[in-house]
């Protein structure tokens, strides 16, 4: 996956060394022929062994891949006037998650998201974007907020998961989680999420009952890690590969699932390569989006995100209706 | 030096008790050999110790809707393999053999009827089915009680048991969570009652979206009750947990479940909260003579 993604930059580079030096004889009035017919069939060549697509497992080691843009990143290159906001008001100010009021071209929104550390020390603080109870509970405390002044809920997901641990279940993760759920369903404003990097399970979903959901091309959004499902149905953390395929969990698959609403395509051969241009393309997107939902009528809005919700799922009915 | 050598003794064991299988169960909480017939008449609850044992879902059905007044709903609603998944065995192999095992479709029994007279619409888990996992037809059933519960006006309760999401149908599974709990929300603000019973175990997806969110929560005595499995977060803290994590008590404490509940009183206490929230009087004490 990794030569993979060098493979992409490789030939990024290459082209760049073309267009420099092609600049740089007419600016000189060289000739560069040779050395430039040198550098295109080096091109071509490269061109020619064309990538074989990422298979689900290379999607999940690049939307967890330490080089990838976080929640933080996003929006400082997609927001302005960001003003943070901190606290559950209960327990503690969970720094897994983040989140505040920001505007989007000048319009004000409310940001929510969870946030990885680059390095030890930032991830000892952050929990590797593991949210306790007390997280989940601030991006509430947050929605509410936004609920409360009228203006749209944007949600960040990238996480492994909901922290498991003893604190976590003292102070009811299932119901913290639970509450999001219900009262994200209930908004009255728009709400968007995007899927920036590993969307885990609940710990995921938290974030994530939103009018429109959005995914970054090489993000996955799962019930379940590719290693956890591995070990549990295969008995064996080995199978992963075969794990992630069954599981459906990229981007496209989710589209297809009927769950993702619009993949967005990373920059420059991935995400960690041009943290700018994947940047730029979330916010196209995302303004598009919110445009379109600004128009509805909130009651309308809110009933079309639970037929939305209503409809996901797979099932042959009974031949018989009892009902 | 003969005499100093003990003669081997064979060790034996006093004749082994046979207890068939089919008659007696033994009550893993205080040892007591159990005659079935009596176990099932108490509601699977130990006449000696009052452990609770598990109970089959229909259990449920008998012991909170008044005699023969229970309708089914979509019993042969069927999961349809939404992602042709494959581990070891195919998911339609799985769900086969779950089905020949329990006689309906999928890990949920919904339908209606009356609880002390009052209509309400009713879902019971059951564990045997692939560990009571959610998947599509769980969300779609439980989704459907809830929307007929608001339709009608009458209240909800489910009754849980779940290892959580059913990973056969990867994210479809988790989706459920956010279903059901869309559902729970327009309950919610048509102020309709919703009543979530936890019985043992009641874990993952299914606590972190419906189990949670009664306006009461009741748990059975005992039961395992947590959004992470235990050996999940033993292997993440890297330490043994304490004894009673994570059970009924442990969630009573904590300020996670309103009340621990006998199975056998179950019904009169979801009958009395029923009432107040319904605005229903208090019913008249039967005098005995």
């Amino acid at each position: 996956m990794e030569a993979n993604a060098e493979f992409n930059r490789d030939i990024r580079e290459l082209e760049l060394q073309i267009d420099r030096l092609q600049e740089l004889a007419q600016a000189r009035g060289l000739d560069a022929g040779g050395e430039l017919k040198a550098l295109e069939s080096k091109l071509a060549q490269l061109k020619e062994r064309t990538p074989r697509p990422l298979t689900a497992m290379e999607r999940v080691q690049l939307a967890r891949h330490p080089q990838r843009p976080f929640t933080l990143d996003y929006v400082e290159r997609i927001f302005t006037d960001f003003t943070e906001l901190h606290g559950d008001r209960a327990f503690r100010d969970d720094q897994s998650i983040v989140g505040g009021w920001a505007r989007l071209d000048g319009r004000t929104v409310m940001v929510v998201g969870h946030q990885r550390g680059r390095d030890m020390k930032e991830n000892l603080l952050r929990n590797f974007g593991m949210p306790h109870p007390e997280g989940y509970r601030k991006a509430l405390r947050l929605m509410h907020l936004a609920d409360k002044f009228r203006h749209p809920v944007i949600t960040i997901i990238d996480t492994p998961g909901a922290y498991p641990g003893m604190g976590a279940e003292e102070r009811g993760q299932a119901e913290a989680i639970a509450r999001n759920l219900r009262e994200m369903a209930a908004l009255r404003v728009p709400s968007i999420s995007v899927v920036i990097g590993e969307g885990g399970s609940g710990g995921a979903l938290a974030l994530g009952v939103t009018d429109r959901i959005l995914m970054l091309e090489n993000a996955v959004y799962s019930v379940i890690t590719a290693e956890g499902c591995a070990a549990i149905l295969w008995k064996t953390a080995e199978a992963k590969e075969k794990a992630a395929a069954a599981l459906k969990l990229t981007a496209p698959d989710l589209v297809e699932l009927g769950i993702v609403d619009e993949v967005i395509l990373e920059a420059g051969g991935g995400a960690h390569l041009d943290w700018d241009g994947t940047a730029e393309n979330v916010k196209h997107t995302l303004t598009r989006h919110l445009a379109e939902l600004a128009e509805m009528d909130p009651e309308d809005r809110r009933r079309a995100r639970w037929t939305k919700y209503e409809s996901m799922g797979s099932w042959q009915e009974p031949e018989e209706h009892t009902t | 030096m003969a005499w100093f050598r003990k003669e081997k003794r064979k060790l034996t064991s006093a004749a082994r008790r046979e207890v068939p299988s089919d008659v007696f169960e033994k009550c893993p909480e205080c040892g007591e050999i159990l005659y079935r017939n009596r176990l099932s008449q108490n509601a699977q609850v130990c006449p000696a110790c009052g452990h609770h044992h598990r109970m089959e879902a229909e259990g449920y059905v008998e012991l909170l809707i008044d005699e023969g007044g229970f309708t089914e709903t979509d019993r042969g609603m069927k999961s349809s393999d939404p992602l042709g998944f494959f581990d070891l065995k195919p998911y339609p192999q799985r769900l086969a053999a779950a089905e020949r095992k329990s006689g309906r479709g999928d890990a949920v029994i919904t339908g209606y009827g009356p609880l002390e007279g009052m209509p309400v619409n009713l879902a019971v888990m059951d564990f045997s089915f692939i560990g009571g996992s959610m998947g599509s037809v769980v969300g779609e059933k439980i989704t459907r009680a809830a929307r007929r519960s608001e339709r009608e006006g009458e209240p909800l309760i489910v009754v849980s048991a779940s290892g959580g999401a059913r990973m056969m149908e990867g994210v479809l599974s988790l989706m459920q969570l956010a279903k059901t709990s869309a559902a729970l929300a327009r309950l919610h603000e048509a102020r309709i009652p919703y009543v979530s019973i936890l019985t043992d175990p009641t874990t993952g997806g299914v606590t972190a979206s419906y189990a949670m969110l009664g306006d009461v929560n009741m748990a059975e005595p005992g039961a395992l009750i947590g959004f992470a499995g235990p050996r999940v977060i033993e292997q993440t803290i890297k330490q043994a947990l304490p004894e009673g994590f994570q059970r009924s008590e442990f969630l009573l404490e904590h300020g996670m479940v309103d009340v621990i509940v006998d199975r056998r009183a179950m019904k009169g206490r979801v009958a009395a909260y029923l009432r107040h929230m319904l605005g229903l009087p208090e019913p008249a004490v039967e005098k005995s003579d």
